[in-house]
């Protein structure tokens, strides 16, 4: 029966083809490369001039720093780690996992954001917000998850020193990480959200959208810190030692982060 | 799937067939993962794959790197969450063929294993090749069990599902949109695959 074995050797190809493709793929990728969701895209952007300047490649991979965090002591194979939060780095470091306690590269900055359509005002010290939630017209706020997401936890200080959390928490929405909380702030009929100034300032924020920065004394300091990883290799290296030049730091101030003079 | 096979025949066919009795016991752990939660499946075989763990250590050993995060480990995971879909279609495909052609089979003068590769085999094949398809279907939109063992890693562990995933918190709508199409395209065929496959069954089953 010729059917019968097309459709088999039809299904042998299907499920050895990823197998094959990913061993082909590997030899030619860099080195993996975890950042805080913040950097989303503004690591692409360092990562493509990087490419071109160098010719060496890296893979970036996107989440909440407190997930990161969890993956390396899982025994993930990241071989640099872009924390939102510092103290992430420094117990890493205390776990013997990095080569040293790395160096700040940048502090963030929150953000309040509302998506196209919505008539939420936006004043830096979310007054506006709080008149919308005492007359009960907030429908979704969209935060990182404060529990392993350093934005999320800047902006639930930030509410909090708005005196709007108490108030607040039953609209509340949490994104895994600062990235898809923008995502859900943008999407499904929110209100707005509290997210990264560097994720708004990037090409891909909808035009329609408005943002406003919330001052940087309502919250702790975001000190990011990045740190080489047990086992990095050449490429990470001159990865990390890149980022510390002109070139790279013109394109993080770009996306609004504040630099250290030198970390 | 090439892996999952040799796993799910002969277990589908032990259950067809075995009067033991904790057999129950054995059907239900092979049907766990269907309907736990796929973060509970993730959370338990991050917990074993990890460097402190035996498997995980076992694994360093053997070729150096470590289990989870790994394109092995997510591999291991498919197969063990997928099992179910596999097993189930050919564990009913060899209970259909019944005892008494076993008998049958037996009293021609043909040892168990002619009489499974002769008789059994070519007639619970349908069931076993739907079982295939099934699970590869399944295998392409796994998402909540490889995100926490694999971590998404790009040329690694970020199957198609997670990259739609990915694109969305990108919002790279255009792309997500692409991959979604694709990931629609594939599930509709090899589940109308499977449906053909059924149909075929029921007509070896009127033959005898």
């Amino acid at each position: 029966m010729p059917d019968r074995r097309s459709i088999l050797r039809g299904l042998l190809v299907s499920a050895l083809a990823p197998a094959a493709a990913h061993a082909q793929r590997r030899s030619t990728a860099g080195p993996l490369v975890a950042a805080a969701a913040d950097l989303r895209f503004a690591m692409d952007e360092l990562v493509r001039v990087f490419r071109r300047e160098t010719g060496m490649a890296i893979r970036p991979v996107y989440g909440s720093s407190g997930q990161v965090f969890q993956q390396i002591m899982a025994g993930a194979p990241f071989e640099l780690f872009f924390s939102a939060d510092e103290d992430f780095v420094f117990r890493l470091a205390d776990a013997g996992r990095t080569v040293d306690r790395g160096a700040l590269y940048a502090i963030g900055r929150i953000v309040l954001v509302a998506p196209p359509g919505s008539d939420l005002p936006l004043d830096p010290e979310m007054r506006g917000l709080g008149e919308r939630l005492r007359a009960g017209r907030v429908r979704r706020l969209a935060i990182a998850n404060p529990e392993h997401a350093p934005y999320g936890l800047r902006a639930e200080e930030a509410l909090r020193a708005a005196g709007l959390w108490e108030a607040i928490r039953p609209a509340l929405v949490f994104g895994e990480n600062v990235a898809q909380a923008l995502q859900f702030a943008l999407a499904g009929g929110a209100s707005g959200g509290i997210v990264a100034l560097s994720l708004v300032l990037a090409p891909t924020f909808p035009r329609a959208a408005r943002h406003v920065p919330i001052p940087a004394t309502m919250h702790q300091p975001l000190r990011q810190r990045m740190v080489l990883l047990k086992g990095a290799g050449e490429a990470a290296r001159a990865f990390h030692a890149w980022l510390r030049g002109p070139g790279a730091r013109a394109i993080l101030a770009r996306y609004g982060f504040i630099l250290p003079d030198r970390g | 799937m090439a892996l999952l096979l040799p796993v799910a025949v002969p277990l589908g066919r032990w259950l067809a067939t075995t009067g033991w009795r904790w057999r129950p016991v054995i059907e239900a752990a092979v049907v766990l993962p269907l309907v736990l939660p796929p973060t509970v499946m993730g959370f338990y075989l991050l917990a074993a794959m990890g460097p402190e763990t035996l498997a995980g250590r076992a694994w360093a050993a053997l070729t150096g790197g470590s289990l989870a995060f790994s394109f092995a480990g997510i591999l291991l995971a498919s197969v063990l969450v997928n099992l179910p879909f596999a097993v189930q279609p050919a564990q009913r495909a060899f209970e259909g063929v019944g005892a008494a052609l076993r008998e049958a089979a037996a009293s021609c003068g043909m040892s168990p294993w002619q009489a499974f590769v002769r008789v059994e085999l070519p007639l619970a094949w349908p069931g076993i090749a739907t079982g295939a398809v099934l699970a590869f279907a399944h295998t392409l939109g796994e998402f909540g069990v490889v995100l926490m063992v694999g971590g998404a890693i790009p040329g690694e562990t970020r199957t198609l599902a997670l990259s739609i995933y990915d694109r969305v918190q990108a919002l790279d709508e255009e792309g997500a949109a692409a991959m979604s199409l694709v990931l629609l395209a594939v599930s509709l065929v090899t589940v109308t695959l499977t449906f053909l496959l059924a149909g075929r069954r029921g007509a070896i089953r009127l033959g005898p």
